[in-house]
């Protein structure tokens, strides 16, 4: 089985880790993950008014592509991966919304959200499975004190996610256990870093990042990992001086525990 | 002022239910943006039901939503607030002029680390 894989604009570019250690790390386990070849971007964030069609048509292409490769699609980033989940909902569920975008796009066939979209940490849990990626693990992160950054945009809304629990979610901790280290759950990991709001009101990206890091800390994480190049932005460059925590892609540590970062 | 138009819009855009809304304030307590919005997240969808839609769209409150999710996944009536104050936003975007964010303004904010996504997201956010 290929797998299709959506990299989205930001992997290209600020966040190339996030994509460059997914890649090495899925050669290692023996799975073969295949770029579109056309992807356009997503828009960065699911376009929720009910009449906006535009503004979900790249990600339908996206998903339309994938469907004609006959594949599951692979997502990486958090945004990418809410944004093609909930157009694909929307093509699946919303007769409105999927009979406008197929008039307009004029594919072979209609697209009617046929396409499995799977979050990598998804593929880690439910393709690979922890315990076999586990045993692959040649340099286990042993002593390390890492907690999960979560984030909103993986787990919220559920109903359309359906990525984990969305209050409390396990995915990303069983991932640090599968590679050696030790998970410490804090009360913040599934709250917002204030996202796109660093554009136009830094200092509100600053209180909720603070309110993170605090949580962390508190609870004894040394450093934190997340899947998100605008969580890592927040939380690496908006916190309060003197608040910084180290922070790293999920993929990095993986790399790591593979022995081919 | 009840605005009847106004308010049939909202709810068709939204597509949500704030009629279902039970004021239990679980939206606004869990809202991270809570301190920055002058009109709250609770006081949105009590708003929209009474029509008082104009008053919204005079509010820089839809500019602090962050869309993370938090009300609607945690609201025990399915009212879904942030597709409230997204659909306000969404209104207030599409009047002509009402642009929020434009490329100059970026230009004083930008950095060498600000990810294309923050960008590509605030653009979708704050103009149409």
């Amino acid at each position: 089985m290929i797998y299709s894989y959506y990299p989205g604009c930001t992997l290209k570019t600020k966040a190339k880790e996030l994509d460059i250690y997914a890649r090495r790390s899925l050669e290692a386990l023996g799975i073969q993950m295949e770029e579109l070849a056309d992807w356009q971007c997503c828009g960065g964030v699911y376009p929720m008014a009910k009449d906006e069609i535009a503004t979900k048509l790249s990600s339908v292409r996206t998903l339309n592509q994938a469907k004609e490769l006959g594949r599951p699609l692979i997502t990486l980033c958090s945004a990418c991966h809410h944004v093609l989940t909930l157009v694909n909902h929307d093509m699946k569920n919303d007769s409105n919304i999927r009979n406008k975008a197929n008039d307009y796009s004029k594919f072979d066939t209609p697209y009617k959200g046929e396409t499995e979209v799977i979050h990598f940490l998804q593929l880690l849990r439910d393709v690979v499975g922890f315990d076999n990626l586990k045993a692959k693990v040649t340099n286990p992160l042993k002593g390390r004190k890492i907690g999960a950054y979560y984030g909103c945009l993986l787990l919220r809304p559920s109903a359309k996610l359906a990525f984990d629990s969305p209050e409390n979610p396990t995915i990303m901790e069983d991932f640090i256990k599968a590679i050696g280290a030790t998970p410490v759950v804090y009360p913040f990991r599934n709250e917002c870093c204030g996202g796109y709001i660093a554009v136009t009101d830094k200092g509100q990206a600053t209180k909720n990042v603070d309110r993170i890091i605090d949580s962390a800390k508190y609870k004894g994480c040394d450093e934190l990992v997340t899947a998100c190049p605008l969580c890592m932005y927040n939380v690496s460059g908006n916190a309060s001086e003197g608040k910084d925590i180290s922070i790293k892609y999920f993929t990095e540590l993986l790399a790591e525990a593979l022995g081919v970062k | 002022m009840h605005n009847n138009n106004l308010k049939d819009e909202v709810i068709r855009i939204s597509g949500a239910s704030p009629i279902k809304c039970m004021k239990c304030g679980k939206c606004s307590a869990t809202c991270p943006s809570f301190n920055d919005m002058e009109i709250a997240p609770h006081m949105f969808v009590d708003m929209v039901v009474k029509g008082r839609i104009e008053e919204l769209m005079a509010s820089n409150a839809t500019a602090h939503c962050l869309s993370c999710f938090a009300c609607v996944e945690r609201c025990p009536r399915g009212v879904e607030p942030a597709n409230i104050i997204e659909a306000i936003r969404v209104i207030k975007l599409r009047k002509s002029g009402s642009v929020q964010l434009t490329p100059a303004q970026i230009a004083s904010v930008i950095d060498t680390e600000i990810p294309q996504q923050a960008l590509v997201s605030a653009f979708r956010k704050f103009r149409k």
